[in-house]
Formats: C-alpha cells, sequence, structure tokens
C-alpha cells in the first residue's frame, strides 16, 4: 500500500493527472563535477577556531582544514599514524614526550611548518581556555605552566606531563581537532586585543589541511576549496560545499534529484525509502553517541537497586531498535561506544515486563509508581521517549514526559532537579577515558561539589569503588590490561549504577551512486573529504 | 453633548498642528519600542533556559561557567543590564550572538532580506488573489462560487503549511521539476550568487538584477515561487474573507442602491464604489497579514532550507542565545510598529469618515 | 405552540423581553433556511458527541502501542484510518483528540476575541490618550514573535493544557483589537451613535450596545477562521514543551510528529489535518451563519 514517492497522496489525484507528460528524467539537475555537494545540519557551529570549535560539524571542517601531529587513517579505523610528526616517542618515566617534525611541509599561507608553531598552536588551547582545552588541560599545563611544559627544541617538540599517564590516553587526545596545529605567524598577524587570532580564526583557516575555508555563512553553508600541494597528495575534489538543510525530506528530494551528491541528516524513514533507488546509495557507520536514562539517586524511590533493576528490564530495546528507531540506533548497554577500546558488545537486558513487576514488588511498589521524565522535543527522543514510556508504563511505572528545549532539560539535569531523564552523551575524544571519567568517576558527590560537567555527580550518583578504578585505568601504561579495566568497570556500571544505557547512534549517509570515498569519521574521528570523488 | 462634539478648537496654525501629528508619532513610536524591549528583556531573564549553559557546552567546569557568566555581564543586577542594553541599542548596537559569535545586526542584516523576499512575493499574491476571489463571493453569496472560494480558503487555514510546502515540493521539484528544491538558488548557481555578485541589498532576485546575471535571477525566481506561493495562500485565503465580509457590508450601504438606482454600471458600483471604501479596513487587514510575514515562518523555511529570520529566531531561543533573541525582536518589532503606523497613515488618506 | 411562535413573531412586542427573544427566533428561523449554516452545525455538534462518547465510540485504546501493527494504511481491517508510528489506532486517536481540541477551541474562542473586542473598541471610541495608551500596549504585543511570549509563559506558569490556551490567547487577541478599533473609527461618528448619544447613553451603554454589535461580524468571522490556527498553533505549544504531552492524543501534534513520514507513509500527518480542516469548515460555516443573524446591518434582509 506503499505510494509512489512522487505523489505521496492520494489528495493529489488531479495533480497527479498533470504530470502526465511530463519526464521527469529529462529535468535532472546535477551539481558541479569538480565540487563535493553536502546536505547536513550545520546549526551547531559555534566557531572554526581548532582551539574553541567542539561541536559535530566545526570539529569536520577542523579535519579537513587542519592536520595535527598525530592522527587516525580513516581506512584504518583506530590506527594511529603519523600526522605533522613523523616520529614519536615516551620516556621510561612516561613523562616526557618528544615529537619529531616532518620536513618540508607548508600551510596553505606558503609559511613552513616548524616545530614552534606545534608547540604555540598546543600552547594557545591551554591559554585561551576555550570549552574543548579542558581535553590538554588534563594532563596538567596551565596558562601559566605551559610555556615550561610545551616547547619547541629545533625540529623536535618536548611536551612534559604533571604525572604519567597511560600512553595511548595522551596520543589519543593529540587527535582531537583541538590539537590541530595552527599557522603561527598568520594568525598572530590577525591578532585583535590579545586574542591570539581566536576572533581571525572563527571564520578564517590558517591550517595544513587538504582544503582551505573560502566562505561560512552561519547556520546556512560553509565552502571548502582545495589547497594546492597538499603533502598527502591534493584531494581529489576541487571544492566542498557544505549547505543547512534541515528537513530530512528535503534533503531526500534533492538527493533523488541530483541537487546534492550526500545527504547526512536523514531520517530513518527517508534512508529506508531509497531503498532499491538505483542511482542512490546507503552507508552506515556507528557514531559515537551514547543514549542513556539517568534516575536521579537522590529520589528516594529510584535509589533503590531493584527500582534500577526494574527499568533496566522494562525497556524494549530490540523493539526500538527495530521498528520506530530502525538503523538509526544500535543497542548500547555499556557506558562506550563500539570503536572504543574496552567497549563491550554483551547486551544482557532485554524487555521482561513480568520480571520487571517482580523488581518493583520486591521494592516495594507492587504497583508501581508515578515519576517525570525530561526530554529534548527533537523527534527522535520523542519518539525513544514515548516508546520507553510505555514499556514502562506495562510494568507499573508510569512516566510523565515533559519535553523541553535542550538547555532547558540540561539546566535541570546540572541543577540535579530531574527525576529522570532521556538524555545523549558524545565522547570528547577518542579514548576510553572520556566516558569512563564521567559516568564512573564522581569523587564527590555532595550538592556543594558542583561538579556539574560530571554526569555521574549530576545524577548523584556515587560510583564507589568505580572512581578509583577510573583514575587507575587512565594510567596503566599495558593497553590489553587496560581494555580490561574499562570492560570489567562497565559490567558493574551496566548491572549497578543510576544509569541505564540503551543505544548507540548510527549515522545513515545517503550518497549518489557516483560519489566514492566518504568516510564519515565513525565513533572516533570526523568527516574526511579529501578522499572523496565523483566518477 | 452635541452631536459635533470632535473637532478640536482651532490650532494656532497648520504648521505647529503638523508638527504636533509629527511629535506624536515619533512618540508613539518611541513608547511602543521602549515596552517592546522591556518586555522582551524581562522575558530574556524569566525563560528557564540558562545562557551561558548554551554556550559553555557539556562538559564545562563550574568556574568556566561563572567565568562566562562574568563576561556576559549577566551576573549584574537587572536593571543595570537593561540600562546597558538600551543605551547600545540606541547606538545601534544589538550585541553578539551567542551562537554564531558575529555581531547580531549583522546576523539579521544576513536573514531578514530572505524573509523580507519571500513576505513581499506573499503578499503581493494574496492581494492579487485575495481580493477579486473575495469580491468575487461577496457579490455572489451563498452560490458556488462563493462556496468554492470559502473551500479554498478554509484549506489554506486548515493546512499544516509543512504539509503543503513537502506536498508542493513533491510535486512541482521532485515530479515536475518545474521549480528549485530549497535554498534560494540552486548548486550550479549558489558559488556565482556568493562570491560574483555583489551584495547590495541581500535580496538575490535584486542583487542579481542589478549585477545582470539572468541566469541566476531566473535561477532564484524558480525558488523562491514555490515557498512565497505557500505562503502566499495563507494570506490569500484570510484577505479574500475579510474582502468577502467587508464587501457584503459595503454592498448593503444605502450609496450602493443609490448608485445602482441611477443606472451607474454594477461592475463600477463594486469594483469601483465599494471597493474604494473596503480598501480602509483591508488596509489594516493586508498589513497585518504582511507584518505577520515579516516575522518569518520557522516551519516554511525550515522545510525550504530558507535562511530566514523565522529560522534565526528560533533557533536563537530554543539556545538561549537572548541577544539574537532580543535583537530579533527589536527588528521584527520595529517592523510591525511601522507597517502598523504605515497603516494608520493610509486610513487618513483613504478614509474620509476616519477624520 | 402556535401562540408562542405568534407572540414570538409579534411585529409589535410589548416588552423588551419578548423583543429579544422574538429577535432572537428570528435569527434562528434566517439560520434554519441557511442549509450550509446547519451543516456547519451538525459538524460542532458531531464535534461535541465524539468528545463527549470518545470511549463509547473509539474502536481502540489510543494510547496502547503494539510495535508490531506500526504504520499499517487506511483500510487495513480493524484500523479504518490506519496506525502510526506506534502502531496505535489513528481513528481512535482522533476520537479521543476531539476532546482535547474542543477544549482548547471552546477556551480561546471566549477568551481571545472578547479582551481584543474590548480593548479595541473602548480605545477606538475613547480616542485621545486611552486610545494611544491601549494601541501601544496591542502593539507590543502585537510586535512580539508569539513563540517568545509562549515560551516566557512555561517559565512562568508551568506546561499544561491550560497553560496553552493562556499562551494561545495571550499571542491572538491583539489583532481583534486593531480590527475592532478600526470598525469602531469607522461608526463612531455615524449619525444613529450620535443619535444614541443625544438620547444621553452614556460611553458603556454606546460601546456595549451599538459599536460592540457592528464590530461582531468580523470578529465571528476572523474567529471561525481562526479556528483551525489555533489548534495548529496548540500543536506548535506542545512542541515547545508548553502544550499537551504525549501520549496523550492532540490532533495539532498529530500531524507535527507525522511529518517525519509524510513521503512515505501519507494517513499518519494527513488523518488528523482532515479532521482538523472538517472541524474548522465546520466551526467556520456555522461562524457564516451566526453572522448573517448577529450582524444588525443584514438583520431584516
Amino acid at each position: 500500500m506503499k505510494l509512489d514517492v512522487r505523489f505521496g497522496t492520494a489528495g493529489l489525484a488531479l495533480a497527479a493527472a498533470l504530470t502526465l507528460g511530463a519526464s521527469p528524467a529529462a529535468l535532472m539537475a546535477a551539481t558541479p563535477a569538480d565540487t563535493l555537494v553536502i546536505a547536513d545540519k550545520i546549526d551547531d557551529i559555534v566557531s572554526l577556531d581548532p582551539a574553541e570549535a567542539f561541536e559535530f560539524s566545526g570539529v569536520n571542517i577542523i579535519n579537513n582544514t587542519y592536520d595535527s601531529l598525530i592522527e587516525l587513517d580513516p581506512n584504518k579505523p583506530g590506527e594511529l599514524i603519523p600526522g605533522l610528526a613523523e616520529s614519536w616517542d615516551v620516556s621510561e618515566d612516561g613523562l616526557t614526550f618528544t615529537f619529531k617534525m616532518k620536513e618540508g611541509i607548508t600551510f596553505a599561507s606558503g609559511n613552513p611548518v616548524r616545530a614552534e608553531d606545534a608547540a604555540w598552536s598546543l600552547q594557545r588551547v591551554i591559554k585561551l581556555n576555550k570549552t574543548p582545552a579542558f581535553v590538554l588541560a588534563q594532563f596538567g599545563f596551565t596558562p601559566e605552566n605551559v610555556e615550561e611544559m610545551i616547547k619547541a627544541d629545533g625540529d623536535t617538540v618536548v611536551i612534559t606531563l604533571a604525572k604519567p599517564f597511560a600512553p595511548s590516553m595522551f596520543y589519543n587526545c593529540l587527535t582531537a581537532g583541538l590539537a590541530g596545529i595552527v599557522d603561527k605567524e598568520t594568525v598572530m598577524a590577525n591578532e585583535v586585543n590579545g586574542d591570539m587570532g581566536n576572533e581571525w580564526l572563527k571564520s578564517n583557516s590558517a591550517g595544513t589541511g587538504a582544503y582551505v575555508l573560502r566562505s561560512f555563512k552561519p547556520q546556512d553553508s560553509y565552502v571548502l576549496d582545495r589547497r594546492d600541494g597538499y603533502w598527502r597528495g591534493d584531494a581529489k575534489l576541487k571544492r566542498v560545499r557544505v549547505n543547512h538543510i534541515p528537513e530530512s525530506a528535503t534533503q531526500r528530494l534533492q538527493l533523488e534529484k541530483g541537487d546534492i551528491d550526500i545527504a547526512r541528516g536523514l531520517s530513518n524513514t527517508d534512508v529506508a525509502g531509497l531503498e532499491g533507488k538505483a542511482d542512490v546509495k546507503v552507508e552506515e557507520a556507528p557514531k559515537g553517541y551514547i543514549y542513556y536514562i539517568a534516575a536521579n539517586q537522590k529520589n528516594e524511590i529510584l535509589k533503590k537497586p531493584e527500582v534500577m533493576d526494574a527499568l533496566r528490564w522494562a525497556v524494549d530495546y530490540k523493539g526500538i531498535t527495530d521498528t520506530v528507531l530502525k538503523g538509526q540506533m544500535m543497542v548500547q548497554q555499556g557506558f562506550l561506544p563500539a570503536g572504543y577500546l574496552g567497549s563491550l558488545d554483551e547486551t544482557p537486558y532485554s524487555l521482561d515486563v513480568a520480571k520487571a513487576k517482580e523488581l518493583l514488588a520486591a521494592a516495594g511498589y507492587p504497583n508501581g509508581f508515578e515519576v517525570t521524565m525530561t526530554v529534548r522535543n527533537d523527534q527522535l527522543r520523542m519518539e525513544m521517549a514515548q516508546a520507553i514510556q510505555n514499556t514502562l508504563g506495562q510494568a507499573g511505572i508510569k512516566v510523565t514526559l515533559k519535553p523541553g528545549a535542550g538547555a532547558e532539560v540540561l539546566g535541570d539535569y546540572r541543577a540535579r532537579n530531574h527525576e529522570l531523564t532521556l538524555q545523549s552523551w558524545g565522547p570528547d575524544y577518542p579514548d576510553p577515558h572520556t566516558n569512563a571519567s564521567t559516568f564512573a568517576w564522581n569523587p564527590d558527590n555532595a550538592d556543594e561539589a558542583k561538579l556539574t560537567g560530571v554526569l555521574a555527580w549530576r545524577n548523584a550518583w556515587d560510583p564507589g569503588e568505580l572512581t578509583a578504578a577510573v583514575d587507575a585505568a587512565v594510567v596503566e601504561r599495558d593497553t590489553e590490561t587496560r581494555k580490561a579495566m574499562y570492560e570489567d568497570m562497565q559490567r558493574k556500571f551496566r548491572d549497578d549504577s543510576g544509569f541505564v544505557p540503551m543505544f548507540q547512534e548510527i549515522a545513515q549517509t545517503a550518497l549518489r551512486a557516483n560519489v566514492s570515498g566518504f568516510h564519515t569519521g565513525g565513533t572516533i574521528d570526523s568527516a574526511t573529504y579529501w578522499y572523496t570523488e565523483k566518477n | 453633548m452635541t452631536i459635533t462634539e470632535t473637532p478640536a478648537p482651532r490650532s494656532p496654525s497648520k504648521l505647529w498642528r503638523r508638527t504636533k501629528t509629527v511629535l506624536s508619532v515619533v512618540l508613539a513610536l518611541a513608547a511602543t519600542f521602549l515596552g517592546l524591549l522591556f518586555v522582551t528583556f524581562i522575558i530574556g531573564r524569566v525563560v528557564p533556559i540558562d545562557p551561558v549553559l548554551a554556550i559553555v557546552g557539556e562538559r564545562a567546569s563550574q568556574a568556566q561557567i561563572e567565568a562566562a557568566r562574568t563576561a556576559l555581564g549577566l551576573d549584574r543586577p537587572m536593571w543595570e543590564q537593561f540600562y546597558i542594553y538600551v543605551v547600545n541599542v540606541f547606538q545601534g548596537d544589538l550585541g553578539t550572538s551567542l551562537l554564531t559569535r558575529r555581531p547580531v545586526l549583522e546576523d539579521i542584516m544576513n536573514v531578514f532580506p530572505a524573509t523580507l523576499e519571500l513576505a513581499t512575493i506573499a503578499t503581493i499574491f494574496g492581494v492579487l488573489t485575495g481580493i477579486p476571489a473575495g469580491v468575487l463571493a461577496a457579490t455572489r453569496p451563498g452560490t458556488w462560487i462563493d462556496q468554492i472560494v470559502r473551500i479554498i480558503g478554509l484549506a489554506g487555514y486548515s493546512t499544516p503549511v509543512f504539509w503543503l510546502g513537502l506536498m508542493g515540493l513533491l510535486l512541482f521539484y521532485g515530479t515536475l521539476g518545474w521549480v528549485g528544491g530549497g535554498g534560494r538558488v540552486g548548486n550550479e548557481f549558489v558559488d556565482i550568487l556568493e562570491f560574483d555578485i555583489a551584495r547590495v541589498t541581500g535580496i538575490v532576485l535584486i542583487d542579481s538584477a542589478l549585477a545582470g546575471e539572468w541566469a541566476v535571477f531566473a535561477n532564484a525566481l524558480k525558488h523562491a515561487i514555490l515557498p512565497s506561493a505557500v505562503l502566499g495562500y495563507y494570506s490569500m485565503a484570510y484577505i479574500s474573507r475579510m474582502t468577502r465580509s467587508f464587501m457584503l457590508n459595503e454592498l448593503s450601504q444605502e450609496y450602493i442602491t443609490t448608485a445602482r438606482v441611477k443606472g451607474m454600471p454594477e461592475w463600477r458600483v463594486i469594483w469601483v464604489h465599494a471597493l474604494k471604501n473596503v480598501m480602509v479596513p483591508l488596509i489594516t487587514v493586508i498589513a497585518l497579514s504582511y507584518a505577520n510575514l515579516l516575522e518569518g515562518s520557522v516551519l516554511t523555511e525550515t522545510v525550504f532550507s530558507w535562511p530566514g529570520l523565522g529560522m534565526y529566531i528560533t533557533n536563537a531561543l530554543f539556545s538561549a542565545d537572548m541577544p539574537a533573541v532580543l535583537g530579533g525582536t527589536v527588528v521584527v518589532g520595529l517592523v510591525f510598529v511601522a507597517i502598523n503606523m504605515l497603516s494608520d497613515v493610509l486610513y487618513r488618506l483613504v478614509d474620509p469618515r476616519a477624520k | 405552540m402556535t401562540t408562542l411562535t405568534e407572540w414570538l413573531r409579534d411585529p409589535s412586542p410589548k416588552s423588551r423581553v419578548q423583543a429579544r427573544v422574538g429577535q432572537s427566533y428570528l435569527g434562528w428561523l434566517r439560520f434554519r433556511r441557511n442549509p450550509l449554516a446547519m451543516a456547519g452545525a451538525l459538524i460542532v455538534l458531531l464535534l461535541i458527541v465524539l468528545a463527549a462518547f470518545a470511549p463509547l465510540i473509539a474502536p481502540h485504546d489510543p494510547i496502547a502501542q503494539d510495535l508490531s501493527q506500526r504504520l499499517l494504511p487506511p483500510g487495513t481491517p480493524g484500523y479504518l484510518m490506519g496506525t502510526d508510528e506506534f502502531g496505535r489506532d489513528i481513528l481512535s486517536r482522533i476520537i479521543y483528540g476531539s476532546r482535547v481540541t474542543l477544549y482548547i477551541v471552546t477556551m480561546v474562542a471566549v477568551t481571545a476575541p472578547l479582551f481584543g473586542l474590548l480593548v479595541g473598541t473602548v480605545a477606538g471610541y475613547a480616542g485621545g490618550w486611552v486610545d494611544q495608551v491601549l494601541m501601544r500596549i496591542t502593539d507590543i504585543f502585537l510586535a512580539f514573535p508569539k513563540l517568545i511570549l509562549a515560551l516566557a509563559l512555561v517559565a512562568v506558569l508551568g506546561p499544561g493544557i491550560e497553560n496553552a490556551v493562556l499562551a494561545i490567547a495571550l499571542t491572538s487577541w491583539p489583532p481583534y483589537a486593531r480590527m475592532s478599533r478600526a470598525e469602531t473609527l469607522t461608526v463612531r461618528n455615524a449619525d444613529y451613535i450620535a443619535a444614541v448619544r443625544l438620547q444621553g447613553a452614556g460611553p458603556v451603554r454606546v460601546i456595549w450596545g451599538h459599536v460592540m454589535p457592528m464590530c461582531m461580524s468580523s470578529v465571528v468571522i476572523r474567529v471561525t477562521l481562526d479556528m483551525a490556527g489555533v489548534i495548529l498553533t496548540a500543536a506548535g505549544l506542545g512542541f515547545l514543551g508548553l502544550g499537551v504531552q504525549p501520549p496523550l492524543p492532540e490532533w495539532g501534534m498529530m500531524i507535527s510528529s507525522g511529518r517525519k513520514f509524510l513521503t512515505d507513509f501519507w494517513w499518519v500527518a494527513t488523518m488528523p489535518g482532515l479532521a482538523i480542516f472538517v472541524v474548522s469548515l465546520g466551526f467556520n460555516l456555522l461562524g457564516d451563519g451566526l453572522r448573517d443573524v448577529l450582524d444588525p446591518r443584514s438583520a431584516g434582509k
């Protein structure tokens, strides 16, 4: 009974009659052959300065306009490859890291890349102290000591940490967007009021990447132009244009018509609707976002372990990923997304209403209880929330949904005012510590501690011994042992915490059939445009 | 109490009277404007979204949050914040958007022309179709013409704009290829528009015409036609209904009967005499509908990827970007006030009774 | 019966009451002769019946989900209008939704136009500084982006249907005020008003008894036209977290959440859309009929 996409409704029968005789194929549009046109939602971009950009879309641009000392290979997930450093080393005590710079690489301006640029770029992150600065600051750098601890020495950069860390942790942090190396001379030439070029870099680029920023119109579009002489070899396509197209149905139409090459913001329904079209293909890759329920542990009911267990058994994980959010979510019951060191692929919990009822009875609530759940009011979350509300209701937990704007729901959560809240969390850098340190680490659960950046604190959950386990894992130098530590803490977290991790997001990218070599970056990296080509 | 109560005592001179009128208009404008600023400002402070949270991100520590709050001046007393804001506004500084990190005025200059373009075409469309339809319906009340006008108008009212927009896109873009599919120009022209055509007004149709880029002009027209027709449909529905109602009233007046008795041709009675008087209240109706469109329609802009004011203000609102929300409100407010004043002035020009 | 009719139709009524009731009766007769107005009244009546007897009429539970039955097309046995993304019966949701819709529509239709009418007629009739002050206030509210005003109300009042009604009313009264002011201006100096004043009527009586009725017809028309808009606005507020909260069925919200499925599963958004269309058509036809009855200018014709 599914109607032809082109007509959608019987009510348009008259209009449909008019279309007879028109030949749609002849009206096919095409994007310019040397330009990649992408439709996406890019209204999250705040800044294009590597030291400040921290949103999904912004970091995508950084990834294509800057390089860092160490990088991730889009073709080999998880593997560290040389970026602007040709080799690196760590001292016996795990405190001093040395990076030897590659020779002969130039910035887009023509300036050569020096160790000084690299050291200055990292110092700059700490000194500017914008949102992402904590990623580096956690190694003990402060605006006062950073010039001592990060130094250029000839063609090497020498970095000293305040205390030893797992080297993989430090390397992983250096692959994040904030560690992009900027052109010191060019940026300082555009400094205003001692801002180290921060204002100028909001709409300009000064890196070594395959592309340079040609224009950026907030909430509208950005254009990247290829730079000649990229050290990895020139990008295949001369220009990349990314348009902000918020409506999924519009993206889909444009893709079907060939007005764009890639659609990155399709709903799962529209992706399903594209099935079987010869000139369009869909690629799926997991993303780093974890969707979870947080149950405030200050709440007398929710702090009972049996109640938390009842919640875990009252979510229809499989039903949701098979129907409502098919293709968009996969089940994930640990706090690490698949693709991270130590991530689990076990899913011990499934919908079992009878068991949930038993647990509630054991907790002293044979007739269930009433509770509110705050949720951000975008369609995906509202669908997820309603499906959860339904099965929780079957178990006797009567949920009232409280939809709100993103910042409103977040504010409530940070103030520890929620009862239940449906939330998502994206990793900040490609190392398991990023999630472990927020889900399972909380050194002081008191209200006065105000550790508002830590999820466990927001949820008033005291992880007990897990806090120490997280601290131990981040300094563990043996990767296999480290991996086992994260697996172990996730199992404890999963079975006995104030959280119910449920899903991991999947990126569904729809491309014209002639486009190849596009990488979304998966769970740990950002999009890569320079391998993309059109045939 | 006498019949001629209204005429004021004779003013000393015509000039003084004019000055007084101008002065009172200016004062009224200023009062409305200040009131608007004040209410918006209060609202901005009671909305349960913390603007600081919206900009520092999930991970920010309490110290970073406090630092940002101080940097934004949000820790000062409210009256002081308001005072600073008003002083800045009168110097033409609407502040910096928290979301785009650009001056709000610059942002609005970017998005408002897009909305203006759409709203203007839509209103022209609404007036050109709505008035004749309404007159037609009024002259034949109860007939099938009247019913058709009614049904078409009602359908416009009860159809969600995204339904109409998406269906229009599916048909006219997806199937027929007659119109452009979202955005202000197609991707084959967008580089020319962005890099080669001087931005004079920000209205693509005007800028491309000024630059003599007729291919871009044609393409822009192809992109503007559907969203403005969708919006225009709504104003048509409203205008035609109101025209019908005003017209029915007017046609029952005695002077119409007199004109008819005198043997004036029916078309002249309707289209010249009656319509002229109907124009008075209609001006309010048209002005209101135009002003509403200038506020920007979030849903239309979303469906057609039209970077206009509606989307800008909504985005800002949901991120608690108060400078942008305030700025947007100020602009929308100014436009409203200006259009209303204009319609008041037009009134006096057109209607002898409202003196 | 005959005597009652005669009493009602008496061309020279003996008392005020008889005159008033007689007028209403004549109005009803005029109304009844108009088949379209009757159709409108029937639709509105049907809405009321649906709302009152929803549990008896609806074939399914409007809230219970069944993910295995999702997105079934209209005409599937047992699901006359198909099912939505959670496998809920759309027909049942529409029937139950009529309760919410009726409530919102009634409340808004009672509050906003009345308030706007009051402000507009007073401003227009009084003129001078009263006019200035009232119109400036109206302008301020009119000039406000509706969404912002609505959100401010959430902040102050908290979410819920009642507050949704309040928010809609608060954003929709200014046009009524401006419109009735404009109408008032055109009748203010009319001879019959002057005549009433000569008889010694105070401003309150002039406004209430002679100016307001002149504005009624355009207000009634606008109200009936606005009905669909009110339903859709309620949906928009639901989106802000201010309106009706899921899973409670509400037509506007059913439309918004069906938007995602419009391309492939047209019925999810279209069915509630049709419901809104039919109901606003009903209100509109009714409004037109009422206008003919209420409008003193068209009376007697």
